[in-house]
């Protein structure tokens, strides 16, 4: 069960360092993982985990440091030497081949030469021993995030590796998915493999792992045995100080409130063979309510986003309605006109133009509902308007910088996400569409982005969050929908809706089931 | 009987170096490498093939003398786009113009003079067979190569493992490299494979299409092979289907101006480009299989972060 601490060390780091240009993402990193441990490697977004498991896996060359495996020491030139050695890794971002099927996908991370459908009945073999049941022959881009996963993580045992890197598995799995994946996870363990498991959501740290070491702005803050720490110690640790709690004050009056988006049977055929089609979607948010839209990436949320957003205008002009009038032929500067505001989930390249400042990526969004006040006669750009309302959106949201209006690229991720957002809001919409407020943004902003957004809605807004953060919705929503293969669900009042619940319409399951299986249950 | 046969064997020598030239960049392609430079590493390979086969009097020399330069002139492109990783629309267009232009100033002794031309095969018994001996047993050796390396180049794609890898590469360099596969080496060898290919097409011109030296005798069939790649959504035989239509409308629409059919010459000139984009996009409809045939990583260059 726990960890077999007096077995020798598979990995040691000593003093791994890799410096960026200025930046140093790892500084001085040591860590050990011993022969059938689950070791969680924690820490915020930009922390330096992804940069040390990539060093592991050899595709970044560490500046200074080294590395020993099974006590000698290695230099890990490429991911092939990282393979023969044993170690194996499951990608965050995944390194799947979408126009391929899962078949050739595993085969070309082996090198036997084996014919591919010898390696297909393998895996297929393996993976329903594992309980994660696989169709070699299925292309790439027809499957879930789950099943990719599947393959991933097939594809790596396969390889019978001793050490295992997992990067962020579960942000991308519904609750019932990632049970399924612990459990393999533990029997992995008793098998007498290593896990190095990266995360930063501590509950499930908490409950599969047997040591836990501390990232921090590229240095290790602290070694410790998770069961032994709460939530919050382990927060504390990883963030520095306290996290704000975000604070949900209650609704009242929504049922009779007005309702400010709506949205009417909205359909939506696949724009490309690998993309989800929209199906006969409803859904009302009034004033003064946040409605959170959950699902697992990739069932449609992102073309949702984009009928909702006015990015791809709809035939039926009554399939999106603001603030009572028909909206569904308008683009998006339409849109915003009626008062709506949106924040897609890309920052860079889509929510801002990465080589342009901040207050010129303020003109860009808001240059017709603000003409009168950015752009003056024939034409002309006014720019010390837009200087000045830039900074009181830099001022409002506390976004860090390094100049007075730099290049919105050389913001952090969560800095840059705190203007964007920050850049609606200021307008004060009537209705706020938002998908993945919080992607990869450190707690504490993350905190003050949520917070900002029932506070939108508590002064008589309507606000829409899309978000594959189960908790986040919990902590902000005053309902939840969930969206699978381009179908929504109800919205679940708060006080209704239980992970559970959730996680199985996340799965697939019919809202009628859910009741039915929770109550045999 | 005789007329008929003598066009199809005009037709398959048209549609010959379009097809050599297109399977090359439909590799090349397929690794996720975008060479426009085509037309430059044909005309390399014309000038070359000529220049050998006239000074040694042997064909045989001269198309081995066309694939190497094809060869040496691709690998400048590939020095520049894999390891400098410029951008690769840019340099295959100055390859294009640096080889029409380098063809020009080493070819002008040639002008005018007869060159060396590869024989056509015969096969005392068979070629001699009414109709079909000279279409099967009496054509160009270079003919034959385009059929076998078709063949060959689809075998390798889609039933090797090393296609499969070359394949992976085309549709995500970051997830092949993820996976410890050397992209920039296949990408090497896949563009030379395509600039040897060009040369090869562009030693058919001047060693059997017209065996002798003219400036700027590749006359853009170079632009069309990379037409025939995109149109025909990267997949070999419909390389080899695209380069026969074009071939074939070509020849017919040489013959109606000849017999004085009154349309604009002009209009007939363009029949050839429209019939092939028009068949190839019909046969392109299915949308999914067009999607899986894309190398999706076409054109971005790739540099590893270290």
């Amino acid at each position: 069960m726990s960890a077999n601490q007096d077995g020798a060390n598979l990995l040691e780091v000593r003093g791994l360092t890799k410096i960026f240009g200025t930046l140093t993402a790892c500084d001085h990193i040591d860590l050990d993982v011993a022969k059938g441990e689950i070791h969680a490697l924690l820490g915020e977004n930009g922390a330096g985990k992804s940069t040390l498991v990539k060093m592991l896996f050899g595709t970044l060359e560490p500046n200074s440091g080294e590395i020993l495996w099974n006590g000698q020491a290695v230099t890990i030139t490429s991911p092939g030497f990282a393979k023969k050695l044993g170690i194996g890794m499951v990608f965050q971002h995944f390194s799947l081949f979408e126009a391929l099927t899962a078949a050739e996908n595993i085969a070309l991370s082996l090198d036997d030469g084996s014919p591919i459908s010898t390696i297909a009945a393998k895996a297929r073999a393996l993976s329903y021993s594992y309980g994660l049941p696989l169709d070699p022959q299925s292309l790439v881009g027809d499957l879930s995030v789950g099943e990719r996963q599947r393959i991933e993580i097939i594809r790596c045992l396969l390889q019978t590796p001793q050490l295992i890197i997992l990067d962020e598995p579960t942000s991308v799995l519904t609750p019932q998915e990632a049970d399924k994946l612990f459990e393999t996870l533990e029997r992995l363990r008793s098998e007498g493999k290593s896990i190095l498991y990266i995360s930063h959501r501590l509950e499930e740290v908490k409950r599969i792992c047997d040591r836990a070491t501390v990232l921090r702005h590229g240095k290790v803050v602290g070694h410790c045995n998770p069961r032994e720490e709460t939530a919050a110690s382990l927060a504390r640790m990883m963030v520095g100080n306290d996290v704000q709690a975000v604070v949900r004050a209650p609704a009242r009056g929504i049922e009779t409130a007005q309702p400010l988006l709506e949205i009417r049977a909205l359909s939506r055929k696949p724009a490309t063979p690998f993309s989800i089609p929209l199906r006969n979607i409803n859904l009302t948010v009034r004033a003064g309510e946040v409605i959170g839209i959950a699902g697992v990436a990739g069932n449609g949320q992102g073309e949702f986003f984009e009928s909702v957003s006015g990015e791809v205008p709809q035939q039926d002009a009554a399939s999106v309605r603001i603030r009572g009038k028909d909206a569904g032929g308008l683009g998006i500067t339409g849109r915003r006109l009626m008062g709506a505001a949106f924040v897609p989930e890309e920052r860079l390249g889509h929510g801002a133009a990465p080589r342009m400042k901040l207050s010129e990526n303020l003109l860009l969004s808001r240059h017709a509902t603000d003409g009168k006040v950015f752009v003056g006669a024939g034409g002309m750009v006014k720019s010390d308007a837009i200087y000045a309302a830039s900074q009181r959106i830099i001022e409002a949201m506390d976004v860090r910088k390094s100049a007075p209006d730099p290049e919105a690229a050389a913001l952090s991720g969560g800095n840059l996400q705190k203007f964007i957002v920050g850049r609606e809001l200021d307008r004060r919409p009537d209705v706020m569409v938002v998908n993945q407020p919080t992607w990869g943004v450190d707690a504490g902003a993350a905190a003050h982005i949520r917070q900002t957004l029932i506070g939108l809605a508590r002064s008589g807004s309507a606000v829409l969050v899309i978000s594959q953060d189960l908790d986040e919705l919990f902590e902000i929503s005053d309902a939840i929908a969930v969206m699978h293969n381009g179908v929504l669900s109800k919205p679940l009042p708060i006080a209704e809706a239980t992970f559970e619940k959730v996680g199985l319409l996340m799965g697939g399951a019919e809202p009628g089931h859910v009741e039915h299986v929770l109550e045999t249950s | 009987m005789d007329i008929t046969v003598n066009i199809l064997l005009t037709i398959a020598t048209a549609a010959t170096p379009l097809l050599i030239a297109a399977i090359g960049e439909l590799v090349v392609e397929r690794s996720g490498v975008l060479n426009l430079g085509v037309e430059g590493m044909m005309i390399m390979g014309a000038v070359g093939g000529f220049g050998a086969g006239y000074l040694t009097g042997s064909p045989w020399i001269g198309l081995l003398a066309a694939i190497a330069l094809g060869a040496v002139f691709s690998l400048l492109f590939a020095v520049m786009t894999l390891s400098l990783a410029t951008n690769q629309v840019a340099t295959g267009l100055s390859l294009t113009l640096l080889g029409l232009g380098l063809s020009g100033m080493m070819g002008t002794s040639f002008v005018g003079q007869p060159g060396a031309r590869l024989p056509n095969l015969d096969i005392p018994g068979l070629t001699a067979i009414p109709v079909v001996g000279r279409l099967l047993f009496g054509q160009d050796p270079i003919f034959y190569i385009s059929i076998a390396l078709t063949a060959a180049v689809m075998w390798f794609l889609f039933k090797t493992r090393t296609g499969l890898t070359l394949r992976s590469i085309g549709d995500s360099h970051t997830s092949a490299h993820a996976l410890g596969i050397h992209v920039i080496r296949y990408r090497y060898l896949a563009v030379i494979f395509g600039g040897a290919c060009a040369g090869l097409a562009g030693g058919h011109l001047s060693l059997v299409y017209t065996p002798q030296w003219v400036e700027n005798m590749t006359a853009g069939r170079g632009w069309i092979a990379l037409a025939l790649v995109v149109f025909a959504s990267w997949r070999p035989w419909r390389v080899l289907a695209g380069a026969y239509i074009f071939g074939a409308v070509w020849i017919g629409q040489l013959h109606a101006q000849a017999f004085g059919i009154p349309v604009p010459s002009q209009l007939l000139s363009s029949l050839p480009y429209l019939a092939t984009i028009v068949v190839l996009v019909l046969i392109s409809r299915n949308k999914r299989l067009t999607m899986m045939n894309t190398p999706a990583s076409l054109g971005q260059p790739f540099v590893p972060d270290r």
